[in-house]
């Protein structure tokens, strides 16, 4: 339960004078969904680009399952095991819902390859099958990914971050712009994906964090303001003060 | 998003199969109605010309329609092709079966060199940096006169017969030439057609559609860009040679920026992204340029003005919205 996957250490981060990020250390242990919480302009989404590769870090050094991640361009950390969503709906808009899928889990087996046919891939298209079941989005492979209600996208979404099997996942506002239902929908999905794998999450929605995450931790101003389980969060003053006293409003 | 037909007659199931099967033979269809061409058109020039700027179009095609990076140098391409061509045959004596191969490489070298710097930018930038670069070849190609002709072009290397396993075909017969020429273009679409349905051909759609999702996917971008900015080099000077064979000429023009200004023209106007758009589009330019040009000297006032409503309000070209259109056709490519 508690094997080290991912630890970053004295991460930092700029811009221009800036500071967005200052001195983060911290460790994911395998096996566990955390939540990332924190006012608007904490630091959150800066990182999260940095633990996917999207940015990065000014400071500090990042380990993966032992293995420096500095330096490594974006396009190689899924290749590592870590994939990401994003907050705004991120797809291929104009191509189908399997291909958006099946082209992602293509990028872990072939990219340069120009002579093959792809439809001989057969097991690429099966796996893109399999992530699209698992999101709930079996009966909509047909159609282009720009015509999904916006809910479907955002399962859409989290299908293309999965089919690469991803060991640490990382979901960036998964619920964001979603009304009650689909957020129950999306909570439940997130529940079925933590039992298999690392997920990491960045959330606005206070409760559903509470309720779902084994550990939260809580950034403020670019700093790391506590790190615990979610009943510890709750009663913690400095949290209090800084985040839950002021966003009841969210739920 | 299920009912999206609603209201309209339900499509034709076996228009739609026929299509299909259209569809899956891209390649020999498309081979089909150019062999029809010269018999469709009032020139067998004029065929010669849509064949010849089908194929450099098509390549672009690759680059603008497929992947989504807009080049304004494209001439480059056709240019060197053409030139690398009757340079190989006039001055080194090269047979033609040597020459294209050798000009299509050197244009695929060329493609790597403006690649390796265009596609370090992005949007309004990448096409300013094509266009200067397709303009720096257009003047190493002025200046060394010497080797390029400058600006008489470059002449003196007319290819009268081609040797066929054995048989000779006489090169001068307009219908020989358009035949012989036809086999290039079944060659440069048959390659386009394999490249489209690679696993690579997969990936540049993705670039095309959401650059950063493809990056978070694991694709290396920027190679994957620079490869397609080199394969479509050489599909377009494909077609360089083939004109170069045509014309038994390379008029300096064909690297000025005005062709690439045309080759954007022409796919739009058929269709990018469409696999047979960029003959519709070389075609109708030039039936237009033809048929206009006849009437007045200021053709290209009048195919301006088309082009313009083309872009307003026919944005996927002919065959683009044509295969919109037809209900038996829709969602295919």
């Amino acid at each position: 339960m508690s094997t080290e996957l991912l630890r970053a250490e004295g991460i930092g981060r700029r811009f221009g004078g800036f500071v967005a990020l200052e001195g983060i250390s911290v460790s994911f242990a395998a096996g566990e969904l955390t939540s990332i919480i924190g006012p608007n302009g904490a630091g959150k989404s800066t990182f999260f680009n940095i633990l996917s590769g999207t940015l990065p870090p000014s400071s500090g050094t990042l380990r993966f399952k032992g293995r420096d991640l500095n330096g490594l361009p974006q396009h190689r950390f899924v290749h590592q095991g870590i994939s990401r969503s994003y907050q705004i709906t991120n797809i291929f808009p104009d191509l189908s819902v399997h291909e958006n899928v099946r082209v992602a889990a293509q990028a872990m087996v072939v990219s340069y390859d120009i002579w093959r046919n792809r439809a001989d891939l057969v097991e690429l298209g099966d796996r893109a099958d399999a992530a699209l079941a698992a999101v709930g989005l079996t009966g909509k492979r047909g159609e282009l990914a720009k015509y999904l209600a916006h809910g479907q996208q955002r399962a859409l979404e989290i299908a293309i971050a999965l089919v690469s099997e991803p060991e640490l996942l990382l979901l960036d506002e998964p619920t964001a712009g979603m009304g009650p239902e689909e957020t129950k929908e999306m909570v439940a999905l997130l529940e079925r994906l933590a039992e298999r794998r690392t997920v990491l999450l960045v959330e606005h929605k206070m409760k559903m964090v509470l309720g779902l995450s084994q550990r939260v931790l809580v950034l403020h101003h670019g700093r790391l303001l506590a790190d615990g389980k979610p009943e510890d969060i709750r009663s913690n003053p400095d949290v209090r003060r800084v985040y839950l006293g002021q966003s009841e409003g969210y739920g | 998003m299920t009912v999206q037909s609603t209201g309209e007659a339900p499509p034709l199931p076996q228009a739609q199969r026929l299509f299909a099967v259209l569809a899956d033979h891209r390649v020999l269809v498309s081979i089909a109605a150019l062999a029809l061409l010269p018999w469709l058109l009032p020139s067998k020039a004029l065929a010669v010309n849509v064949l010849i700027y089908g194929v450099v179009v098509m390549g672009y095609n690759l680059l603008f329609g497929y992947t989504g990076l807009l080049s304004f140098g494209h001439a480059a391409f056709f240019g060197t092709g053409a030139y690398l061509t009757g340079i190989a045959i006039g001055r080194w004596g090269l047979p033609w079966f040597a020459a294209v191969p050798l000009a299509i490489a050197a244009s695929t070298a060329l493609g790597a060199a403006i690649g390796t710097i265009s596609t370090r930018t992005r949007g309004i930038y990448f096409s300013m940096v094509t266009l200067a670069l397709a303009q720096l070849v257009y003047y190493v190609a002025l200046q060394a006169s010497s080797f390029t002709g400058g600006e008489n072009g470059l002449r003196g290397f007319t290819v009268d017969h081609i040797n066929l396993l054995g048989v000779q075909v006489n090169f001068l017969d307009p219908l020989n030439k358009y035949y012989v020429l036809m086999a290039f273009a079944a060659l440069a679409i048959w390659v386009q057609s394999r490249i489209l349905n690679s696993p690579f051909g997969a990936v540049i759609e993705a670039i095309r559609e959401n650059e950063q999702r493809a990056r978070a996917c694991g694709y290396d971008v920027e190679r994957c860009k620079l490869i397609v900015f080199m394969l479509s080099g050489a599909i377009s000077a494909i077609g360089g040679c083939m004109s170069a064979l045509h014309l038994s000429i390379v008029p300096l023009d064909i690297l000025h920026y005005q062709t690439s200004g045309m080759i954007v023209m022409m796919v739009l106007l058929g269709g990018a992204r469409s696999f047979f758009g960029p003959f519709i589009g070389a075609a109708t330019f030039l039936i237009l340029e033809d048929v206009v040009s006849l009437w007045t000297p200021h053709w290209q006032i009048v195919v301006g003005a088309i082009f313009v409503v083309f872009v307003l309000f026919l944005p996927k070209g002919i065959w683009g919205t044509l295969l919109d259109v037809l209900p038996w056709a829709r969602e295919r490519r």
